[in-house]
């Protein structure tokens, strides 16, 4: 068995936001809680939940899944970053071993007008899911697919596609975002397929549909703060929003 | 070894196999079954439970060619299932890299790392569509690797000695599911598929026998609602999280499953479990999942431990000359990579022996010292940049610089409710896809074969079978008015109901926790008879206390995660049961099933095929009663049974 280890104990003093129901008034309620440097963050709030259980307090609600930085489930925003103080992280990836005994934490969900809070940190992102419906996708139905190698790709060109489509959904982009906007979300769906031979036949149709539902869902504009990236766990570029925005320019034109 | 000197099969299992030559037996199956007219499809509904690779895909297929799909999953999006998490790579024997390989090798080799317990027809069929997954993830516009020529790269994993592994870096579980998730988000938008996220299948409801609906849980508003189909798919995963500590993602469970399994659905092989070697080790007590280092690390890494006992040195402060790369001792063929179960138990080996590394003594190294001087270091970082800073992330020590130190940990759940070549359960119309059945890996999964198998089942396997039940059987009217729906609802609201009346102590995790060492310590690695008729009994006990004891906080009719967790442990206070009576009753080691009462003079698992040559499937017989056992003999017609070498 595992032995618990004394040092690396730290005391920690949580403001976390609590909120009963969509719409209910929310407020910051403050915790103390024993934690250990070696635990996630999300070990640390396991800690939390466990007490309030004992208390008879109702556990805090965060959605997490995976706990290894790819399913895009965790969504906290911590001290005003979304994921928190480390850079290409998300908050599940995140350890205490960042924090010192005695710090000041605070905890709220993301903040966006077309993210509405479900209950205390959890969000509703199905926007997100419906501007991918709009278009994140290449039509081609099961089985009518020519064999793989009938279409090299550049390996250039396949890299930066999977750069762009490393995008877990999480959603910190919009949160860190002075806009709200979503166009590091949906431009990382429009560059993968830009830079493919495969979705050239759908392009501007894609482009156009993904970009108005986007609009549509409440999102707001870009004007180029950047904090997108910044927060971006999966250090999605800014440049693939250049790309979008001239592909939509682009599609607009042919439209006409 | 032929079906006559099997143990006696089961007339409740028939595997619906077809006759004939091994490699024409898809395709004939295929031509004999009924088709379903196109027009006519949209007559029909077609539930499908869950959004992974084999829901995703299955759901997409199904709809494109005009069924009227309706798909959930507890996620906020279909997005997030389990399947994202995938790392290493997915099997195809497309041969690309004309080193040999063929669909009768992938065949070969998955039956031989399955120890032979698996259906070679399943398999068979299983190695032949594998190059059609390719081309349709391709021409999805998935990014797999590719090299200079831009042609697509691949990589070698445990149990081959080809490399038909297609990878995108460390991340192919989630390209390939997005591509799944786009194909089903053209359907969406299209109205062919009614999705439903945050919903949780809490039961399973039949009409006449046959499987009709389902009851779910909306998990925002505690609501149940009704849904009524003409088949119901269960695409739900695998049951590891039984272990609590897993590389399983947190949600994943067995509700679904064994929820259709109270209703009918017979367990099948519930003891094959994948210990997979290289995992992160555990830090503490208050650990909540464990991590999953790529085996695609193991083409570069050498695993290694000290030579002697105690040795307490920095790994860098330890010459070669005392070193002991014991997989490359033992198992000069294959080296570093030997199958999953033969890397996991020779782990445990050596640190049971003492000379395990770390903290805890619990982990053995993973080194790239060799391959970094050889390759440079950007070459290893453009193979596993990923993995190496996840791997930094969680503990802190830079692995370009300092061995990994890795440990076994729960990883994949190779048995699953019984299906048959149809992927039927023994529920008429109730169909199980992917990790959730039991079918295609024997008691051992070869590296990148899940991804393999849960896309073969969603996008060409179910979609040929599935008229087998819609075209073969006269399926009657049924709307969720029906009494069934009814009975079904009232039972799924009196289990919530009575986990919230406990009101008693202990949080649902401390439980789940307690459980996961119980299965652990005796239905781990290793298992003996008597571990296991103790484990039993600590399990009822624990069962019995849970019921008692447990605590569950706030109002059902809202979120309530907790709640959420509570049913799910309790199927895993039920469904642990059934796992070690399955051990119990396999007095044999097979693959990821060591019993230490079988083995070789050199510590290898030793089968009784005389006496275990089948596949078990339990059937429920109530709340605490013990299964009845059903037996599916499996016949070797193809691959002769032998003994596994890997040396
Ligand atoms: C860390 C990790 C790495 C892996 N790497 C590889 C790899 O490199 N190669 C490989 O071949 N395999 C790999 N595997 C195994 C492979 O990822 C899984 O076996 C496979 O993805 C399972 O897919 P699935 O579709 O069967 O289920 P899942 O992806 O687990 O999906 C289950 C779905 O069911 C839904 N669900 C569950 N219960 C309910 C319910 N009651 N009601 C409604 N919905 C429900 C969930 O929401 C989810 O949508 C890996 C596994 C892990 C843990
Ligand atoms: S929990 Fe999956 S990304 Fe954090």
């Amino acid at each position: 068995m595992i032995q618990k280890t004394g040092h690396g104990d730290m005391k920690l003093t949580l403001e976390v936001w609590r909120q009963a129901a969509p719409g209910a008034p929310g407020k910051f309620e403050t915790y103390e809680v024993d934690a250990n440097e070696h635990m996630s963050f999300l070990e640390m709030l396991d800690v939390l939940n466990q007490q309030l259980v004992e208390r008879g307090e109702e556990p805090v609600v965060f959605e997490h899944d995976c706990r290894e930085g790819i399913c895009g489930s965790c969504n906290l925003t911590i001290d005003g970053k979304p994921h928190g103080p480390r850079e290409r992280t998300t908050v599940c990836q995140l350890h205490m071993r960042e924090y010192r005994s005695g710090d000041r934490i605070r905890i709220e969900p993301w903040r966006a007008n077309a993210f509405p809070i479900v209950k205390d940190l959890m969000v509703d992102r199905s926007a997100f899911d419906r501007i991918q419906q709009a278009g994140g996708y290449v039509s081609v139905n099961t089985g009518a697919a020519p064999d793989a190698h009938a279409i090299p790709v550049a390996k250039q060109n396949a890299d930066m596609a999977f750069d762009a489509a490393q995008c877990i959904g999480c959603g910190a982009c919009v949160a860190a975002c002075p806009n709200a906007s979503a166009m590091l979300f949906t431009s990382a769906k429009v560059s993968q397929f830009t830079l493919l031979p495969q979705g050239q036949p759908e392009r501007e149709r894609r482009v156009l549909a993904m970009v108005e539902t986007m609009d549509e869902e409440g999102f707001g504009n870009c004007s180029n703060h950047y904090e997108c990236e910044a927060a971006c766990p999966k250090a999605i570029s800014v440049t693939n929003i250049a790309r979008m925005n001239r592909e939509y320019a682009r599609a607009s034109l042919k439209r006409r | 070894m032929t079906i006559a000197d099997s143990p006696a099969g089961s007339a409740r299992l028939d595997s619906k196999v077809p006759s004939g030559p091994m490699s024409e037996r898809w395709s004939k199956h295929k031509f004999d079954l009924k088709l379903v007219n196109p027009a006519n499809r949209r007559k029909f509904d077609v539930i499908v439970v869950g959004t992974g690779l084999a829901g995703a895909s299955a759901a997409a297929t199904l709809a494109e060619m005009g069924y009227k799909v309706k798909a959930f999953c507890t996620h906020d999006s279909p997005r997030r299932a389990h399947s994202i998490a995938a790392q290493g790579g997915i099997n195809a024997a497309k041969n690309y890299k004309g080193d040999g390989d063929s669909v009768h090798r992938l065949f070969y080799d998955t039956v031989k790392g399955g120890d032979y317990r698996s259906r070679e027809s399943n398999v068979h069929r299983l190695a032949e569509v594998s190059v059609d997954i390719i081309d349709q993830c391709v021409a999805q516009g998935v990014p797999f690797a590719r090299e200079y020529g831009g042609l697509l790269d691949n990589r070698s994993f445990g149990g081959a000695q080809v490399a038909r592994t297609f990878y995108a870096r460390g991340q192919t579980g989630q390209q390939l599911l997005l591509g799944a998730y786009g194909a089903m988000n053209r359907m969406i938008e299209a109205g062919r598929i009614e999705m439903h996220t945050r919903r949780e299948m809490v039961d399973l409801v039949k009409v006449d026998g046959i499987a009709r609906g389902i009851i779910t849980r909306n998990l925002s508003n505690g609501e149940y609602e009704r849904h009524s189909a003409h088949t119901v798919l269960l695409c739900t995963g695998g049951y590891g999280n039984v272990f609590y500590l897993s590389t399983n993602a947190k949600n994943s469970n067995v509700t679904a499953a064994w929820r259709a399994h109270k209703r009918g659905a017979f367990m099948a092989n519930p003891c094959y479990t994948q210990i997979h070697p290289t995992c992160i080790p555990r830090s503490g007590d208050y650990q909540s999942k464990l991590t999953l280092m790529s085996e695609s690390l193991r083409n570069d890494g050498r695993v290694w431990v000290p030579a002697t006992k105690g040795d307490q040195r920095p790994a860098q402060d330890i010459p070669e000359a005392e070193r002991d790369y014991y997989l490359e001792r033992k198992y000069p063929s294959f080296g570093n990579l030997v199958p999953r179960d033969v890397a996991s138990r020779n782990a445990k080996t050596v640190c049971d022996d003492g000379r395990g590394v770390g903290p805890t003594g619990e982990a053995v190294y993973l080194d790239f010292g060799d391959a970094i001087r050889r390759d440079g270091r950007a070459a290893i970082e453009a193979r596993y940049g990923n993995l190496f800073e996840m791997y930094e992330r969680i503990t802190g020590d830079n692995p370009y610089e300092v061995p990994m130190r890795i440990y076994p940990a729960v990883h994949y759940t190779m048995g699953g409710l019984w299906v048959d070549y149809n992927l039927e359960s023994t529920v008429p119309g109730l169909f199980v896809l992917g990790e959730a059945n039991f079918s295609d890996h024997g008691a051992n999964r070869l590296g990148a074969s899940a991804l393999m198998q849960g896309l073969a089942d969603g996008y060409f396997v179910i979609p040929a079978t599935i008229a087998s039940h819609l075209a073969g059987r006269v399926l009657e009217d049924v709307n969720t008015e029906h009494d069934a729906f009814a009975e079904a609802e009232a039972n799924a609201r009196g289990r919530a109901e009575a986990l919230m009346a406990v009101n008693g102590t202990r949080s649902v995790d401390s439980m789940h926790r307690e459980l996961g060492n119980i299965v652990w310590n005796y239905c781990g690695m290793e298992r003996t008879a008597e571990g296991l008729t103790e484990g039993i009994a600590k399990i009822r006990d624990l069962r019995a206390q849970f019921w008692e004891d447990v605590r569950v906080l706030g109002d059902p009719n809202t979120v309530n995660q907790d709640l959420e967790k509570a049913g799910r442990v309790a199927d895993f206070m039920e469904f642990a049961e059934v796992m070690f009576h399955d051990g119990l009753t396999r007095d044999e080691s097979c693959g990821g099933h060591f019993r230490a009462e079988h083995q070789t003079e050199e510590g290898e698992a030793k089968r009784d095929d005389e006496h275990f040559a089948h596949a078990a499937a339990w059937e429920f017989q109530g709340e605490g009663e013990l299964p009845v056992e059903h037996r599916e003999p499996l016949s070797f017609e193809e691959v002769k049974l032998t003994t596994r070498s890997y040396k």
